[in-house]
């Protein structure tokens, strides 16, 4: 079936198989690896990607229910070589390690502070309780949230000094 | 990542022409909304339809939560989000919001819808046993017209419905709101199945419980409805003692299986608790009173 | 030891890391990032079995499908000697099944085919002829007369074990027990836990049939021994094999060791040509790779009435599954080293025994953040003095006060035979008590009491014992466990340092660039760290057991100073001094007394390229291998406040403290997020994470729906983390390493905690995980009830 996303503000278009995952039509057919799986069950949320705005499960979503749709995944969160203020405030707060489960992770915080600029901690917390991280122990995630909360509006791109 | 066997893809461009595709693809077809049910079977291959119809370009005629004239109504395309956002349901179906805090997590909220929930029937679904409390009733919508189903009647097995294979789950209703309700679940992580969860709504009469009705999940092969533990509810003044003796009543009637998340006995346990709490918070709710939080402590 | 720098960050900076810029804009290379032209992929057929015989594969159905490109059995594997491949314990262990399969998910078939969905599509496609055979899944069952011997692959092997395991001094122990006032024993079992890295284990192979060169990008956090391993096993000239580990999402032990999937890919590749990937669903992670612990233990402490420790004793029954694939340092280690269980206390006497025994279940057991099992040691160690504590009705706190060795007796020589490199154990643990305010919570538990709550506290105190290590004691598969650092500079001053060891996570590219920094004065900035590609980086053994800083850190600090050494001669040319006049000072040689004749780094570095003294060779760059003269101990005080619902046993972790020292700290920041990392997978274990079979080995939760792991929800809102400091003895930098400390000690604070949660109702000791059900179970026997 040929489909055509909006992605990252570009129109891409292919040939699919109805049963292709959105995850891996953004990875494998468009290229784009920064969006990440790590299980088999909806539960670790690595291929949290923008799809019309909200975030969701890429590897929950068929590739076809995009078709005529937008999807924003991490590599269209920075601009260029700006960074975004949460991506700016993972690295202030030490807010990833391995970086597997991190672009996932601003997927589901640039939402979060969208629709929530001044969130609690409790909030931050609950937010990304779809997220799973092995590294991190997740305090300075929720630090890195914070951060960009405090610093302004979660899409502002500044440059990373 | 596993990922599903091959099937067809149709996409419906409105209710009718829905039915229209299932009748035409017959049972091996199966309605695609949210997809966070169906397509992790399918990725396991523990389910594996020959069609899929998508009705995600539906949300025009069925994403929608409002109250009309005292019923609240939930088109089946209305994402647990909806549900959990929706300021009539935060305020006077209070346990609705209750639960899906509890349900899965907030992306999978996000695309997950009310009609999905219902139709995938999983005894361990925590939404089908908030609405069963609520003493909700199903629109469905097939080839032979539209038909009310009760909810406490939807689920006739383990992932198994009354809908007929060419009937489309389009609204749920609640015809009259609870002055107190609540939902209370034990669950071994965030985003875990119940091991054992409970949905309690209340409607007064004065200072006494003129009607009470309770929705459990996790608890038997279907969503359960705690008849007897209602009954011993119904007339009579709140106080923990009556609290206790319905819960009781109700790990009575619920059939827990024995599995990962613990034994029947322990389960039944769950139940016992869970009424007490819930209904503390809901007569707490329903006489105005401070949440405590969400788990009772 | 830090130097000033012009401008940028240096050793013991908190500076941000390095290399989050590619992480942040998912610009990281993992290796299922990889796409090259022409690749295939492949899937992997699995035993649904956990011991079969296997009568025939049929394989026509998948051959005809039409994108797939080609199947390889046991058998075709066999024809070439690939069949088995050794194990980094010394034994072998089936890359494919021939005759019988061992454990539930072992590798039957290997179908390489255009594109991944097609590859799985094929599995289904293939045939095999299973015969079931008797099942070994409860460990102590291994060694029943009557069990099935499941290597009977092994001409030798007449039964299910391994190996069998002393040290110590048995008769002084006996003494000990002998003339011991109290003597407590606890049997306790450390399950079956997975390190489940966010990133499962995956290769892509390569093989350029032009230059007979083969490329393997692998999840690997030891590239160069998994070369020396695949020139071995597969007979290809080493210099002809590169590997590469490019960035890896987590590790925590899971990536250690060789997988059949490795192996298939490479085979692939070179009879096809063309390049290979491999990637493991997490179902395939849960249940085939390398998994932790499986340890069945006794502990025993005999103690004079005073509650000063005679002796401590120890029995194990070690489960490593189908093959001991385990990473251990050395022949003389099975038990990797276990033998540090009396751990932080002044033991005078101490032996253990231990038996590894096979079973039907996946093989490995070194893993997630063990330490080569002093996970396990110190779980033990530290439950069975509470119960010691619990006998003498002693507080916890006291007991291990009265027993931590003193900090005047460091370096300790310890009767298992291991120098500590210093310490002061109760420094540590009373900056614990005071971050924790332990009085205050002994009165909240008081009160909590009172008002019919359940609450407990629970304490952990232990050394470990990491940096392996000296080519006296230690060796990997035959090969020393030394480290290497190669450094250049370049004429502008800037520096590049490749290394041996492998980030997977760790932050290397940002603490070696420290470590650099810290030694010459170039801004950490300026200098680039390389790792994971043999081709261009020093001999190294990879990261595991927290060895980075130890070996491979102190690697680039000696090699540092040889570079500092080379400078002082050409600065000595510069100035027209003599080399003994000159002294180091703030990024640069200056003349002692005459601080005007100075010159930079900088100034330096150009020189050696533009002006070198007439005896040297041009160039500044120089490499080390550095042999560690002992481990290192980093050691720990820690303390969990839980409290449990008695109406559904839900544990609820509210408070952790965790007082670290792992000697002097090359970026703060990066020691702490190690350090929660490690706290919320000891809490995992504690609480929720365990590998569950039936009793015919079948998995019962081989997905992350069931094998939980913590969510944000799960951890306490604040790691309440601490430090002291005290330099190890022997290190350059006077560093330990540290990311395994959490792992180590935070699992018995959690149980330490719950079950002094429910010492009222005269529970001693409760295996974890510690599930609600398990919990509720305790509560209802002991009449206590929710209302």
């Amino acid at each position: 079936m040929r489909i055509q996303v909006n992605v990252n503000g570009e129109s891409r278009e292919a040939d699919v198989e109805p049963r292709l995952l959105l995850v891996h039509f953004i990875r494998d057919v468009l290229g784009l690896t920064g969006t990440h799986w790590g299980c088999d069950t909806s539960n670790c949320g690595a291929c949290t990607v923008h799809l019309d705005g909200e975030p969701v499960k890429s590897c929950t979503v068929l590739a076809v229910r995009a078709n005529g749709h937008e999807v924003i995944t991490i590599e269209g969160v920075s601009q260029g070589a700006d960074l975004s203020l949460l991506q700016q405030g993972f690295r202030e707060e030490h807010g990833l390690q391995c970086g597997f489960c991190t672009p996932g992770m601003i997927m589901t915080a640039t939402a979060l502070l969208e629709r929530t600029p001044r969130p609690s901690e409790d909030e931050i917390r609950e937010a990304i309780s779809g997220n799973l991280c092995r590294c991190t122990g997740y305090q300075y995630i929720i630090r890195s949230i914070e951060w960009a909360a405090k610093h302004g509006a979660p899409t502002q791109v500044e440059v990373m000094p | 990542m596993q990922v599903p066997a091959r099937f067809e893809y149709e996409v419906a461009g409105s209710v009718e022409e829905a039915i229209e595709l299932l009748q035409r693809h017959g049972p091996e077809s199966r309605l695609l909304a949210g997809g966070h049910s169906l397509i992790p079977m399918m990725k396991l291959r523990l389910a594996f339809p020959e069609v899929l119809i998508d009705i995600h370009e539906l949300d025009g005629e069925l994403r929608y939560v409002r109250e009309d004239g005292g019923v609240l109504r939930v088109g089946a395309l209305a994402r647990h989000r909806d549900l959990l956002e929706s300021p009539v349901v935060r305020e006077r179906y209070t346990l609705l919001a209750d639960a899906e805090k509890f349900i899965a997590d907030p992306l999978v909220r996000n695309m997950g819808t009310v009609g999905g929930s219902f139709a995938h029937a999983d005894p361990s679904e925590d939404l089908p046993a908030a609405f069963v409390a609520l003493g909700a009733d199903v629109v469905v919508r097939g080839s032979q017209g539209e038909r009310t189903i009760a909810m406490e009647d939807l689920s006739v097995g383990p992932f198994e419905t009354a809908i007929e294979p060419d009937e489309i789950l389009t609204e749920a209703w609640v015809s009259r709101a609870p002055e107190g309700s609540s939902y209370f679940k034990v669950e071994r992580r965030a985003g875990d199945y119940a091991s054992a969860a409970l949905g309690v709504a209340l409607w007064m009469s004065g200072e006494e419980i003129e009607d009470a009705r309770i929705g459990m999940c996790g608890v038997g092969s279907t969503t359960l409805r705690a008849r007897e533990a209602e009954e011993v509810l119904k007339g009579q003044k709140p106080d923990e003692e009556l609290y206790r003796r319905a819960g009781e009543r109700a790990a009575e009637e619920c059939d827990p299986p024995d599995d990962a998340r613990g034994t029947p006995e322990y389960k039944r346990d769950l139940v016992r608790v869970l009424v007490v709490r819930a209904m503390e918070q809901a007569v707490g709710r329903a006489r105005g009173a401070e949440d405590r939080t969400a788990d009772g402590r | 030891m830090a130097v000033e720098t012009r401008q940028g960050h240096t050793f013991g900076d908190r500076m941000p890391r390095k290399e989050d810029g590619r992480f942040i804009r998912g610009r990281g290379h993992y290796v299922d990032d990889i796409q090259l032209p022409g690749m295939l992929h492949s899937a992997i057929l699995r035993s649904p079995f956990a011991h079969a015989r296997i009568n025939g594969i049929d394989v026509s159905a998948a051959l005809d499908h039409p994108k797939v490109r080609a199947v390889i059995t046991g058998k075709d594997l066999e024809e070439q000697g690939l069949a088995w491949m050794p194990t980094i314990a010394g034994d072998t262990q089936a890359v494919l099944a021939t005759d019988k399969v061992r454990f539930q998910g072992q590798e039957v078939a290997f179908v390489v085919a255009d594109d991944r969905y097609s590859a799985q599509d094929a599995l289904e496609l293939i045939e095999v002829d299973y015969e079931p055979l008797p099942v070994i899944v409860e460990t102590p069952r291994a060694l029943d007369p009557d069990a099935p011997v499941i290597r009977d692959d092994k001409a030798e092997q007449t039964n299910n074990i391994i190996f069998e395991w002393e040290h110590g001094d048995r008769e002084a122990t006996e003494r000990a027990f002998e003339q011991a006032d109290v003597t407590v024993k606890q049997e306790m079992i450390y399950p079956r836990v997975h390190p489940a890295p966010m990133e499962t284990c995956g290769a892509v192979a390569d093989y350029d049939v032009g230059t007979e060169k083969m490329t393997l990008w692998v999840t690997s956090q030891a590239p160069h021994a998994h070369r020396t391993l695949a020139a071995i096993v597969t007979g290809l000239p080493e210099q002809q094999i590169r590997i590469i580990s490019p960035d890896i999402g987590g590790g925590f032990g899971n990536k250690v060791p060789i997988y059949p999937g490795y192996v298939c890919v490479a085979v692939a590749s070179l009879v096809l040509g063309r390049p290979v990937k491999w990637m493991e669903s997490r179902a395939e992670n849960l249940m085939s790779t390398s998994f932790a612990r499986d340890y069945h233990m006794v502990g025993e402490i005999a103690a004079n009435k005073d509650g000063n420790i005679l002796g401590v004793r120890v029995d194990v029954l070690s489960d490593h599954g189908a093959f001991n694939a385990h990473a251990q340092p050395g022949d003389i280690w099975p038990m990797g080293f276990f033998a540090i269980f009396p751990s932080c206390y002044d033991a005078p006497a101490a032996y253990a025994e231990a038996t590894g025994v096979y079973s039907n279940k996946a093989p490995g057991g070194i893993a997630y953040r063990c330490s080569f099992r002093v996970t396990e040691a110190i779980y033990l160690m530290e439950r069975t003095m509470d119960v010691l504590a619990d006998e003498l009705g002693m507080d916890p706190v006291e007991l291990r006060r009265k027993n931590l060795i003193p900090a005047e007796k460091q370096p300790y020589e310890s009767v298992m035979g291991w120098t500590y490199d210093g310490g002061d154990y109760h420094a540590a643990l009373d900056e614990a008590l005071r971050i924790a305010d332990y009085q205050a919570l002994l009165e909240e538990q008081k009160e909590a009491r009172e008002q019919g709550r359940i609450m407990g506290i629970g304490v952990s105190t232990f050394t470990e014992i990491v940096g392996a290590g000296p080519k006296k004691k230690c060796h990997i598969a035959g090969l020393e466990m030394f480290d290497s650092a190669e450094l250049r500079i370049h004429p502008t001053g800037k520096a590049v340092l490749k290394i041996g060891v492998q980030s997977q996570g760790q932050g290397h590219e940002t603490t070696f660039a420290q470590i650099v920094a810290g030694e010459l004065g170039i801004p950490a900035e300026d200098v680039d760290v390389h790792h994971g590609d043999t081709d261009h980086t020093p001999y190294g053994l990879g990261t595991y057991g927290s060895r980075s800083t130890p070996v491979g850190g102190a690697a680039a600090a000696v090699v540092s100073r040889k570079i500092r050494e080379k400078a002082k001669k050409i600065a000595a040319h510069l100035l027209e001094a003599a080399e003994g006049d000159l002294e180091w000072v703030d990024g640069g040689f200056q003349v002692k007394g005459s601080p005007g004749q100075r010159k930079e780094m900088g100034e330096i570095a150009f020189a050696a390229y533009t002006n070198t003294p007439p005896d040297e060779e041009a160039g500044l760059e120089g490499v080390a291998y550095y042999d560690p003269p002992e481990m290192t101990y980093p050691f720990g005080a820690y303390i969990c406040v839980v409290e449990i619902d008695k109406g559904t046993g839900q544990v609820d972790v509210k408070r952790f403290i965790a007082v670290d020292d792992c000697g002097v700290r090359i970026n703060p920041m990066i020691v702490e997020g190690q350090i929660h990392g490690g706290l919320a997978q000891g809490i995992g274990t504690a609480l929720m994470e365990v590998i569950e079979f039936d009793e015919e080995g079948n998995h019962l939760n081989s997905n992350f729906m069931d094998y939980l792991i913590p969510t944000s929800m799960e951890v306490p809102k604040e790691w309440e983390t601490g430090e002291t400091v005290t330099p190890s003895t022997h290190h350059p930098l006077g560093a330990r390493g540290v990311a395994e400390s959490p792992t180590v000690g935070s699992p018995a604070a959690v149980v330490n905690a719950v079950v002094d949660a429910l010492s009222p109702y005269g529970v001693r000791h409760v295996d974890m995980p510690l599930k609600p059900a398990k919990i509720w179970q305790i509560l209802r026997e002991n009449r206590v009830e929710p209302f």
